[in-house]
């Protein structure tokens, strides 16, 4: 479904509008119900017993005492969860992280758990469960996991990508390659290079709302699941095949979701939950405490990353050559790779190289992360271009307007990029007000560009007409932020009716055909087109019902500001409204729907140059963010407010990330700061006003343009804020968390 | 251990329950009384979405006992808006679209609402350090304290 | 009721460190003795220049006592660093005494300004210089079933001024990497008279550092007063490298700090 090109100057009545949205009320009143907000009659309160060592075998577990506590209702370990996944590798990742087999890789790593009659009970139950490790050498850095004495997570990892195949194993999962050209050449022909390593600490989503599900499976195997997601559709899957239930009888609801950022998109206690409710043979309520949100579910890869430029004394890059190291914890994923593709896609560049290496270290099972693995690559190689600028004595916008990507570029990792934003947003920049404000004493300021591929799926969507003529919008995407509006928007668009006439509500699994989860920026993007596509559908079936009460060819009826018209004269001045057609609607041939089933093709990459000014403080490192501005293409936004948000919500994220965020482990493997004591997000007074720039440079893959904009606007900041601390400190900083003690550190040894 | 008669005043309503001694006054909203608006971020004090009013004061209900509700006065998110009529805070937090999940919201409204009552005409920076204590992780704040401020100049207009 | 309880029995006056700390795994409480209702622990008064903060009075109402922060300005500012709007609420100077963190916001504050605790026990009652309270991390020198009743605050007197500095990564929320607290006495010519400079989260307990005093005793705050100052905080520091900072880190900030809260404290006495 393309571009509609008569949107192209078309004045919008609804899409762009900045309505209330639906759900607003709920939230504000405390009514709205998030995953621990529900219970079942007869439910069992659940703990999960975990593992204090960073690595270990476990060489018994004994649940006999605790299985006789008076209140106790089941115990489970991984003997309740066999592997059913047939020699599949991610399945099985997924499982034992869930619950540990024969060995524990991480601080927080689940190796039993109980259901009880209350958390009191729950929690002396796990007291009486006998674990012996046996505890075995880890290692929690990203390079020393390289290293060739490093200790080994499993014995049967042959870094994959690599030929010939190695003959030991190691920690390096998967090696990965992209690009083009040859970049020894092109460095040759360099006139000036800059060549550096960055390294980065793992940070998690910190999402505000804990995990927390509601598990009650039946006797006959069906089972219903309330879960705080960013995909109900694919839990249900996930939670099905590791328990071996059929698909069809297990019914997830997503609650409202209390944040999520990539981090609810995989299963971390969910089918822990249903084992104990399987076993004990009532409902079981799972609520993860902050401290195990932190060890025990999906923080993003620490990083480790060479880069390399080379440029002409005019301007021009000759070549980019980068190798990223990204840790997965303790099973591979497809992080550095991800990293690997993002790292250049801002650039035009002829010659180009990026390696991505898979690294296992002994942490809790990396998830996504907002555009994930793109912020560090990001910090990278904008921070080098930066670099690349000051040598070259160009302004850092020029530089990079000059070798910026537009529409016929061969993209770095490959595909050949259609109308994008990255040039508007670099101009847009050197044309704001920020960029011309003066800087007062120990300030500094910095920007740096970044891109996000976006991405469609699978989406269902059905849109019902009420007899009163109002409209029922069911989605299968999560609303994680607003959508319901935005989708909202959309349906009143298509429709021709005012936007309180529509309702959207996020449907069950039981009521909607499949639906990817709520990420890569899909959400509005794939739900809006396939909610466009389903009000067509229902245009199409209210011009039948207007054709047939006139007697005249469906052909002849169009549809306009919410009416069915005759399209000539001479048929009459007939003008039938969406709420005329619904209420006659039994008597023409039923109730009046529209559905949609596609997969969402063409998402559209989204680019975004961010501003940002800080004031470091010289004697103590200190560093306060004092002015922070964010330019990003939307293609078309479709509620501004909740585009604001987003571009605000990702800057800020971002900035906690090149600041104060960071994983800190003890020499012992243990993660020595699991809360928001010590692992240090942005509170409101480290923050000024967020400002923001949509820019529209329509996706032509869309009906009306669309693109993704939830990711992008976390990819920029870590440079942006390492440009301007840099400049203002006078030194360098290579590090993210620029935290004072490294910004200190820094300033004394410039002297 | 047996559990503890409390008697207390919630949202202006005389409210009875019994409650484990080492229970939290979060753990008996949300758990004894269904009153689930407040939520548990973290149960440490260091997120404040379980901000409740105590005796005129905004605390983190997850760091009082339950048995200390005796005869004190709570207010919580459930008592912010007047039967239909939404507080001019709430109000104004859906119009500037200053939430996205909202999963903080409602301790956000009620520590907003505590700063108001102290201060009806506080700078940004003053609405700022005083809601350091309140986590959010979507909007990056902008539009909370926007949503504050015209709360504010409605409320003293009014 | 302290006394039968033994060692599983706790003071709870604001909670914001008791609940946190039985909430964990390895945490037992037998008894909880409410000490808020009791009479007197909630209330300031003021006599003769000399404030008697009860134990149970939170940190938020400190700061609304107009008295009590024009005469220690240091002191009020200190205890309303601690934590968030929610925490001052409730978190009261003498908990924060008595938690003995080595990191406590209100305590170098209140060795600086020459606090006294009222200690009661099951012997009497006794008054302990504040300086002398903290044994170590999480320990006091008070004798079981003890508990700090009221902290007392000399009278100010004339040409006198104290100030607290802490360090911290974010503007709030986070625990003391650094702490220092200056209370000065200036003559009619400017000249500091006495001086008490004290340091927190750089040693197992918060330090008086009479070093750092005599550095600028005498003199008029100029430079090589402060940069002395400086010198003698940094090396009276014995931090540790923790997840909040590393040795090198105290140590410098500390000199940093000491001299920017003497500056303030200075100008609160009238210097110029």
């Amino acid at each position: 479904m393309g571009f509609d090109p008569s949107y192209q100057d078309r004045k919008f009545n609804a899409v762009g509008t900045r309505p209330k949205r639906p759900d607003g009320i709920d939230k504000v009143t405390g009514r709205a119900r998030y995953g621990a907000d529900f219970n079942m009659p007869g439910q069992l309160v659940a703990r999960v017993l975990r593992s204090p060592h960073a690595h270990a075998r476990i060489t018994s577990i004994d649940t006999s005492r605790a299985e006789a506590l008076k209140g106790v209702k089941a115990v489970v370990t991984a003997a309740d969860m066999p592997d059913l996944t047939g020699g599949k590798r991610s399945a099985f990742a997924i499982l034992s992280n869930c619950m540990a087999r024969d060995k524990v890789f991480y601080d927080g790593h689940a190796v039993a758990a109980v259901a009880a009659i209350d958390a009191r009970t729950a929690r002396a139950a796990l007291k009486l469960i006998d674990v012996t490790y046996d505890v075995l050498p880890h290692v929690v850095d990203v390079d020393a996991a390289m290293a060739a004495d490093a200790p080994l997570l499993h014995d049967n990892v042959f870094t994959r990508g690599v030929d010939p195949r190695p003959e030991t194993s190691s920690n390096v999962a998967a090696r990965s390659e992209f690009g083009h050209g040859d970049v020894a050449a092109g460095f040759a022909a360099a006139e000036v290079v800059v060549e550096r390593t960055y390294k980065t600490e793992q940070t998690h989503q910190g999402y505000i709302e804990p995990h927390a599900c509601v598990a009650s499976v039946n006797p006959d195997g069906t089972a219903e699941l309330w879960v705080c997601t960013q995909g109900h559709f694919v839990f249900r899957q996930t939670c099905a095949d590791l328990l071996g239930m059929d698909v069809s009888k297990l019914r997830v609801t997503s609650s409202e979701i209390g944040g999520g950022f990539g981090g609810k998109t995989h299963v971390w206690a969910e089918p822990v939950a249903l084992a104990l409710s399987r076993k004990a043979g009532r409902p079981v309520k799972l609520v993860m405490s902050r401290d195990e949100v932190f060890r025990a579910s999906g923080p993003t890869s620490a990083t480790s990353i060479d880069v390399r430029i080379g440029a002409t004394s005019d301007g021009r890059i000759t070549a980019a050559d980068a190798t990223l190291r990204y840790s997965s914890g303790p099973w591979a994923d497809a992080w550095a790779e991800t990293g690997a593709m993002t790292s250049f896609a801002c650039y035009d560049l002829e010659n180009v190289r990026t390696v991505g290496l898979e690294v296992l270290v002994n942490r809790p099972k990396s998830a996504a992360y907002r555009a994930p693995s793109a912020p560090m690559a990001a910090f990278a190689v904008e921070s080098a271009v930066d670099e690349l600028a000051t040598r070259l004595g160009m302004d850092p916008v020029e530089f990079r307007i000059r070798n910026a990507a537009s529409e016929g570029t061969r993209s770095s990792y490959g595909p050949v990029y259609g109308p994008i934003g990255i040039g508007p947003t670099l101009e847009a920049a050197q044309a704001h007000a920020h960029m011309q404000a003066p800087l007062g004493e120990n300030q500094g300021r910095g920007m740096a560009c970044g891109f996000w591929f976006n991405f469609g799926g699978q989406t269902c969507t059905d849109l019902n007409v009420n007899a009163d003529g109002t409209v029922t919008l069911a989605v299968g995407t999560v609303d994680v932020g607003g959508a319901r509006a935005s989708l909202s928007l959309v349906a009143a668009e298509e429709l021709g009716i005012a936007y309180d006439r529509v309702k959207a509500v996020v449907a069950d699994t039981a009521t909607l055909g499949y639906n990817d989860m709520t990420d890569g920026s899909r959400g509005t993007f794939s739900s809006s087109m396939a909610t466009i596509s389903a009000a067509r559908n229902a245009i199409r079936v209210m011009r039948e019902r207007a054709a047939m009460t006139w007697g005249i060819p469906v052909e002849d009826v169009v549809w306009e500001d919410g009416h069915a018209r005759a399209r000539t004269p001479g048929q009459g001045n007939q003008s039938l409204s969406i709420k005329d057609i619904a209420a006659k609607s039994g008597n023409t041939g039923g109730p009046i729907a529209g559905h949609s089933e596609l997969v969402a093709d063409g998402a559209g990459v989204s680019f975004a140059t961010h501003i940002c000014d800080v004031e470091v403080d010289p004697e103590t490192g200190a560093t306060r963010v004092v002015r922070y501005t964010v330019i990003q293409d939307a293609g078309k936004a479709v509620h501004p407010d909740y585009v604001e948000g987003q571009y605000q919500g990702g800057a800020a994220q971002g900035i906690g990330w090149a600041l104060n965020e960071e994983y800190i482990y003890g020499a012992d493997g243990r993660l020595q700061n699991p809360g928001f004591l010590d692992y240090r997000v942005p509170v409101c007074s480290d923050l000024p006003m967020i400002d923001t720039q949509i820019l529209e440079i329509p996706n032509p893959n869309h009906p009306y343009g669309v693109r993704g904009v939830g990711e992008t606007s976390i990819v920029p900041p870590l440079a942006a804020v390492a440009n301007a601390v840099s400049n203002a400190a006078g030194v360098r900083l290579a590090h993210i968390p620029m935290s004072p003690p490294r910004i200190l550190a820094a300033l004394d040894q410039k002297g | 251990m047996s559990a503890i008669a409390v008697s207390t005043t919630i949202n202006g309503d005389d409210v009875e329950f019994l409650c484990n001694s080492d229970e939290t006054l979060l753990d008996v909203l949300r758990d004894r009384l269904g009153m689930t608006g407040s939520k548990e971020g973290c149960g440490t004090g260091d997120c404040g979405a379980c901000s409740t009013i105590v005796d005129g004061r905004v605390v983190c209900s997850c760091l009082v006992l339950g048995a200390e509700a005796e005869g004190r006065s709570i207010e919580t998110i459930e008592g912010m808006a007047d039967g239909a009529a939404l507080h001019p805070l709430q109000t104004k937090f859906i119009e500037h679209a200053a939430l996205q999940c909202g999963v903080c919201t409602p301790g956000f409204l009620v520590a907003s609402k505590a700063l108001l009552e102290t201060n009806p005409d506080p700078s940004e920076e003053e609405i700022r350090f005083w809601l350091a204590g309140n986590l959010c992780r979507c909007t990056g704040y902008d539009k909370i304290v926007r949503a504050v401020q015209d709360a504010a100049r409605e409320m003293r207009e009014a | 009721m302290l006394a039968e309880g033994g060692e599983k029995a706790f003071v709870l006056a604001g909670g914001t460190d008791l609940l946190v700390r039985m909430k964990s795994d390895d945490f037992d409480a037998d008894l909880a003795v409410d000490i808020k209702s009791i009479d007197g622990m909630d209330s300031i008064s003021e006599s003769g220049g000399q404030f008697t903060i009860g134990a149970a009075v939170p940190c938020a109402a400190m700061g609304e006592n107009a008295a009590l922060t024009a005469a220690w300005p240091g002191v009020v500012e200190a205890a309303n660093l601690i934590g968030s709007t929610q925490i001052q609420s409730r978190c009261t100077v003498a908990g924060n005494l008595c938690n003995a963190s080595p990191a406590a916001d209100s305590v170098p504050a209140l060795v600086a300004a020459g606090a006294v605790a009222v200690v009661t026990g099951p012997d009497g009652t006794r008054n302990v210089d504040v300086a002398d309270m903290p044994a170590g991390p999480g320990k006091t020198t008070l004798a079981p079933a003890e508990i700090v009743t009221a902290i007392t605050l000399p009278a100010r007197g004339d040409h006198g001024g104290d100030a607290y500095l802490r360090f911290i990564p974010r503007t709030e929320m986070d625990i003391a990497v650094v702490g220092a607290g200056v209370n000065l006495t200036l003559d009619a010519q400017g000249t500091i008279t006495s001086a008490r400079v004290s340091l927190g989260a750089v040693a197992p307990t918060v330090l008086l550092v009479d070093a750092a005093a005599a550095a600028i005793t005498g003199t008029r705050l100029d430079d090589a007063a402060l940069s002395a100052l400086d010198t003698a905080c940094a090396a009276a520091c014995n931090p540790i490298d923790d997840k909040r900072g590393t040795v090198a880190f105290r140590k410098q900030v500390a000199g940093v700090l000491a001299r920017r809260a003497a500056r303030i404290a200075y100008d609160r006495a009238g210097g110029k």
